[in-house]
């Protein structure tokens, strides 16, 4: 026992201070850049280059294309599915963005029958598997509507996105909620006490901190749910993957194009998805040091 | 400066400047099985200074807390300048503008400068003409010594400025009473002063005050008259001068000879 009690002041007097007198000095948060482009990153571009020019080396015949001229040959096709994945991932992400606050909003109200319907309707919708609810979508919404003897049609991609906003609309209602939960409950009883009425309070008091608190999960929601789009392909919306999968087949069905094909629709996603992923985390990080 | 009765704000029936401010009869609250208050009756004058004192759950916290009604009792009446506040058709604006309150937590809204704090309220509560809110709150800043705060957020200010701010915030009001629940508890020593000042300052020019205090120094000093709370009942309570040289109650006796 007595050498625990001794043996500290002997470590101090060699000058130090004891780590836990020293006064807590928080990291300044750094300024948001690019991704630098690090050892790492090119390992993996590289390798994803051998993996897509590999078919190249391998098979050498003639009158076959590599697989990067393959790739250059259909990029504009291929550019325009993926143009169109990012299209329904901003429109499902918009969409429900704004029926998930609706809901968030009902969730915290003081309607007791629609703070349990909301909570009833975003514990649903958040705890079923995203693609089920695409299926939902597909084959419950008619393809057209007829509205005053107007038609509207329904194109599958409409659905999709439709279906996609499902679980964007359930998690965001859930984001909203727990920020709006995570605020002291001095703010609250502050407002209160000043008389402000609880719709006051929450959209001038309590709201506009929430926004900051909400926006890294947000942006995290968008990044998968980008990454989610490519499920329409199953239900045949000419996205991306159906377009690889059709160029695969244009070009023969060569088994040595498979991989290099596949992998350049990976790359996109990443190019794309990465950068968000790193922002979110930068604004996470400068966030949790000005609290 | 700004403890005059606003003339527009409801009048209740009954009520002169020569009854009690604010009267507890009897005020009971439970909170599930626990019984924090057990029948609490006191008066405060107008312009009086009180200060509640007791151990840690003796229920002062509580009380103050019930009569702006952020906690509702379970029995017993309630009386801010005779408006009942123990009433189901509570005119809770109307009451909340007669009694401002001080937090333990400033809870200020981070989001707004300290000037935007103070202008809150009366801006989109009471409706009032902005200029002339902004008027006032510089005032109320230039009052608790933050002048030159004005544009700073509450992230950007020490525990005390917060503190005061928050009294402007609450005195832009224009309350009859102020409540203040333990504002000097979570502050660093160096600034528990400056907010006592401020304190000091706004009892002696007549502002009715009610304190939750740790303070004994303060209270002393200050108080016209002190409650001794334990749990959940007022044991004792008189003037400083004899409350402090010679309590009566064994309990009082005991916390006194613990904390002075």
């Amino acid at each position: 026992m007595s050498e625990v009690f001794t043996a500290a002041p002997a470590a101090r007097q060699k000058g130090d201070v004891l780590p836990v007198l020293l006064p807590f000095r928080a990291p300044a948060p750094r300024a948001w850049r690019w991704p630098r482009l690090r050892l790492v990153h090119l390992v993996g571009i590289v390798g994803a280059l051998l993996l897509i020019g590999g078919g190249a080396f391998a098979q050498g015949g003639a009158p076959r294309l590599s697989a990067l001229e393959v790739i250059w040959k259909w990029f504009p096709l291929l550019m325009s599915g993926f143009g169109f994945n990012i299209l329904m991932s901003v429109l499902a992400m918009a969409l429900g963005t704004v029926a998930g606050i609706g809901l968030g909003l009902l969730q915290i109200g003081e309607n007791r029958f629609l703070r349990r319907l909301a909570w009833a309707a975003t514990q649903f919708f958040r705890n079923a598997p995203w693609l089920v609810l695409l299926f939902f979508a597909m084959f419950m919404i008619p393809f057209q509507f007829r509205v005053f003897g107007y038609t509207i049609p329904f194109p599958d991609w409409v659905k999709a996105i439709i279906g996609f906003s499902l679980p964007v609309m359930a998690n965001m209602s859930e984001i909203l909620r727990g920020a709006v939960a995570s605020l002291p409950s001095g703010q609250w009883e502050a407002a209160e006490s000043l008389a402000f009425s609880r719709r006051q309070t929450l959209f001038m008091i309590i709201l506009p901190q929430c926004v900051k608190r909400m926006l890294p999960p947000w942006m995290n929601l968008y990044s998968l749910i980008t990454m989610a789009t490519v499920q329409a392909s199953i239900v045949g919306v000419s996205e991306m993957l159906t377009l690889t999968s059709q160029v695969h087949a244009a070009e023969g069905g060569r088994p040595d194009l498979l991989a290099p094909l596949y992998g350049f629709a990976m790359l996109c996603f990443f190019v794309y998805c990465y950068p968000i992923e790193r922002f979110t985390l930068y604004l996470e990080r400068r966030f949790q040091l000005n609290q | 400066m700004e403890t005059t009765p606003v003339t527009d704000a409801p009048s209740s029936a009954g009520w002169t400047p020569d009854q009690p401010l604010v009267r507890l009869v009897d005020v009971r609250k439970s909170f599930g099985s626990l019984e924090v208050l057990k029948g609490v009756s006191m008066d405060v004058a107008k312009g009086e200074a009180i200060c509640i004192i007791g151990p840690s759950g003796s229920g002062k916290s509580t009380l103050i807390r019930c009569i702006n009604a952020l906690v509702p009792i379970d029995s017993g009446t309630i009386r801010v300048e005779g408006q009942e506040v123990n009433d189901p058709d509570l005119d809770k604006l109307a009451l909340r503008r007669k009694v401002g309150m001080v937090f333990q937590q400033y809870n200020l809204f981070p989001h707004r400068t300290a000037l935007q704090n103070v202008m809150m309220a009366p801006v989109h509560v009471l409706k009032q003409d902005k200029a002339e809110v902004e008027a006032r709150a510089r005032t109320l800043m230039a009052k608790v010594r933050l002048a030159d705060k004005e544009n700073a957020y509450p992230g950007e200010l020490s525990g005390g400025q917060q503190q005061r701010v928050a009294i402007a915030r609450a005195l832009a009001m224009r309350p009859d009473v102020m409540l203040f629940d333990e504002v000097t508890a979570a502050l660093d020593p160096e600034t528990v002063k400056e907010v006592l000042v401020t304190i000091r300052e706004l009892a002696e020019e007549g502002m009715t005050c009610i304190l939750v205090t740790h303070e004994m120094g303060f209270a002393r000093e200050v108080a016209d008259h002190i409650y001794f709370t334990d749990a959940g009942v007022i044991v004792e309570h008189g003037p400083p001068a004899t409350f402090f040289t010679e309590p009566r109650d064994p309990r009082t006796r005991g916390f006194l000879s613990k904390i002075l």
